[in-house]
């Protein structure tokens, strides 16, 4: 994973999966002490991208209405009850 | 025996018909069209159970085929705008029971059946048909793994294939609200009967060619999902329309039609299978919970990995400072060895001088000092003179001796101790000693000497 990436531009899987390895290389101990604290700079930053992109995660339903000219436009969807 | 009776009549009534003029004459084209009525009339509407046989399109868009069983084979017509509209598409070899007429084309006077419906000849025949277009399909690549698609992670926006009422839409947006809300597009269609696989294969195109920065929101993952169902229901799931719409589908479909137990061509050609709506939307996206349970977790593994590597960044550095050691102490053992050595040294050297001094004294006792060795001279001068001293007495005591007895043997031999002991010398007047008794004449003188000199003279007679 390039760590140039702003992390803001990552989807929130990329960012999970880079937390992820970043966690794991702290954890194996091999990392250098001086990236070790860049990394985990960074991996807080990721963290925190994916809670944000969590806490964002809300429903929106619409529907698809096909024109007699075959265009498609979309509506509110009332979910069935 | 009526059936008998009136055969015999006909017979009879065959028999009388030579005489010609009592049966009409009709033109070509009036016994066609007769025939075509007669047709129509008796066999305006007929259920026929068949194979379809050579069945082909023509440019016009109707079907001409044939329905056939073991015994005998029929000419059958589809009509373009019926065709469209059947629920089962034919195919060669497909057995099904189909409605219409039979007809007749006056040109020809070949009697066809018109087709009118057309369904599948229970589900045996219906399953074969399956098996057969599965077998197609597959052999087209259409299902191959390597074609499947790998599922977003967490979509943006989910496009769902499947009629806006009922249950499983239902299902599916109460589960993706369960466990990760996302923004849905729902495309309507029927899910069932006549034009519900094109209807179905059109949504997933549509979707599929959003444009990617339009009004409407390209959805990156589409679920087609339908309730269960009779094996007819589930048919246009079954339509390779739409088996081919979701096999070209760039974007990621998951496929949830009827039951676990259903499984249709739409879900071999889908990205992933689920067996229910529900369990659509449970692969559609992650436990939200899940993640920001993994998202803690992580965090805190972050800051215990950190943790770890400054701790024991810090334990490296102190055991090879410990290691380094204290030059005082690196000072101390210098000192100390140098002491070492020194001693050494001194006890070395002080042996090496005791040993040149033994030697110098044993050297040094080999030398003797003149007067020393004068003394000794004199000492030997002296020892030998005693000796010779001695030696000097001894020699003339030994002498003496000699003499002595010499002396005493001379004494005891001498004549006058002879006299002593009685004995005399005979002498003649001249005094000479007469040893010879012959010499003796009678008228001699002698001389007699006896001891102590003393002499008698006695004369001749």
């Amino acid at each position: 994973m390039n760590a140039a990436t702003p992390v803001e531009t990552l989807s929130f899987e990329d960012a999970l999966g880079e937390l992820e390895g970043i966690v794991k290389t702290l954890e194996t101990g091999q990392t250098k002490l001086e990236d070790s604290i860049g990394q985990y700079e960074r991996g807080i930053a990721l963290k925190n991208h994916c809670e944000k992109k969590l806490r964002e995660a809300q429903a929106k339903i619409e529907k698809i209405t096909v024109g007699s000219d075959g265009s498609v436009s979309t509506a509110p969807l009332d979910p069935p009850q | 025996m009526t059936d008998l009776f009136e055969f015999k009549n006909n017979n009879e009534t065959n028999n009388a018909a030579p005489p010609k003029s009592n049966v009409p004459e009709f033109s070509v084209g009036d016994l066609a069209l007769s025939l075509k009525r007669t047709l129509e009339e008796n066999f305006g509407h007929v259920r026929v159970r068949g194979e379809l046989s050579r069945v082909s399109i023509a440019g016009s868009g109707h079907m001409y085929t044939s329905l056939k069983d073991d015994q005998a084979l029929i000419d059958a017509v589809c009509w373009k705008g019926v065709l469209n509209r059947l629920s089962v598409r034919p195919e060669e070899g497909l057995e099904v029971i189909v409605t219409g007429k039979i007809s007749s084309y006056p040109k020809s006077s070949k009697y066809q059946l018109v087709i009118e419906s057309m369904e599948l000849a229970g589900e045996g025949a219906l399953l074969k048909m399956l098996e057969e277009r599965k077998k197609k399909l597959a052999a087209e690549g259409l299902f191959d793994q390597g074609r499947k698609k790998r599922l977003p992670f967490v979509p943006n926006v989910i496009g769902v294939v499947t009629s806006p009422t009922g249950a499983v839409i239902r299902d599916i947006l109460h589960r993706l609200q369960d466990r990760f809300p996302r923004h849905v597009i729902v495309w309507p269609v029927l899910v069932q009967g006549t034009g519900a696989a094109e209807q179905v294969a059109r949504a997933i195109e549509g979707f599929d060619s959003l444009p990617d920065n339009g009004p409407i929101t390209k959805p990156d993952l589409i679920i087609v999902a339908r309730g269960g169902g009779s094996l007819e229901d589930l048919m246009p799931f079954n339509e390779e329309i739409v088996a081919r719409a979701i096999a070209t589908c760039k974007t990621p479909i998951i496929s949830a039609v009827g039951h676990e137990t259903d499984t249709t061509l739409a879900d071999y050609a889908a990205d992933y299978r689920a067996p229910t709506p529900t369990a659509a939307a449970e692969v559609a996206v992650p436990h939200r919970r899940d993640l920001m349970a993994q998202i803690l977790d992580d965090k805190k593994r972050l800051l215990n990995g950190l943790n770890r590597l400054l701790n024991e960044s810090r334990h490296k550095l102190e055991a090879q400072g410990a290691r380094l050691g204290d030059p005082s102490r690196l000072l101390e053992n210098k000192v100390q060895n140098t002491d070492f050595l020194g001693q050494k040294l001194e006890q070395v050297f002080k042996n090496f001088i005791q040993t040149k001094d033994a030697q110098l004294q044993r050297t040094a006792a080999r030398i003797t000092h003149p007067r020393h060795q004068i003394d000794q001279a004199n000492q030997r001068l002296q020892n030998w003179s005693d000796q010779l001293l001695k030696t000097r007495t001894r020699l003339t005591e030994k002498k003496l001796d000699q003499l002595n007895s010499y002396a005493r043997l001379l004494d005891s031999l001498s004549y006058e101790k002879i006299l002593k002991r009685g004995y005399v010398v005979v002498r003649d007047t001249n005094d000479k000693p007469i040893s010879d008794p012959n010499a003796i004449s009678d008228a001699q003188d002698l001389q007699l000497e006896f001891a102590d000199n003393k002499r008698v003279h006695v004369q001749s007679q």
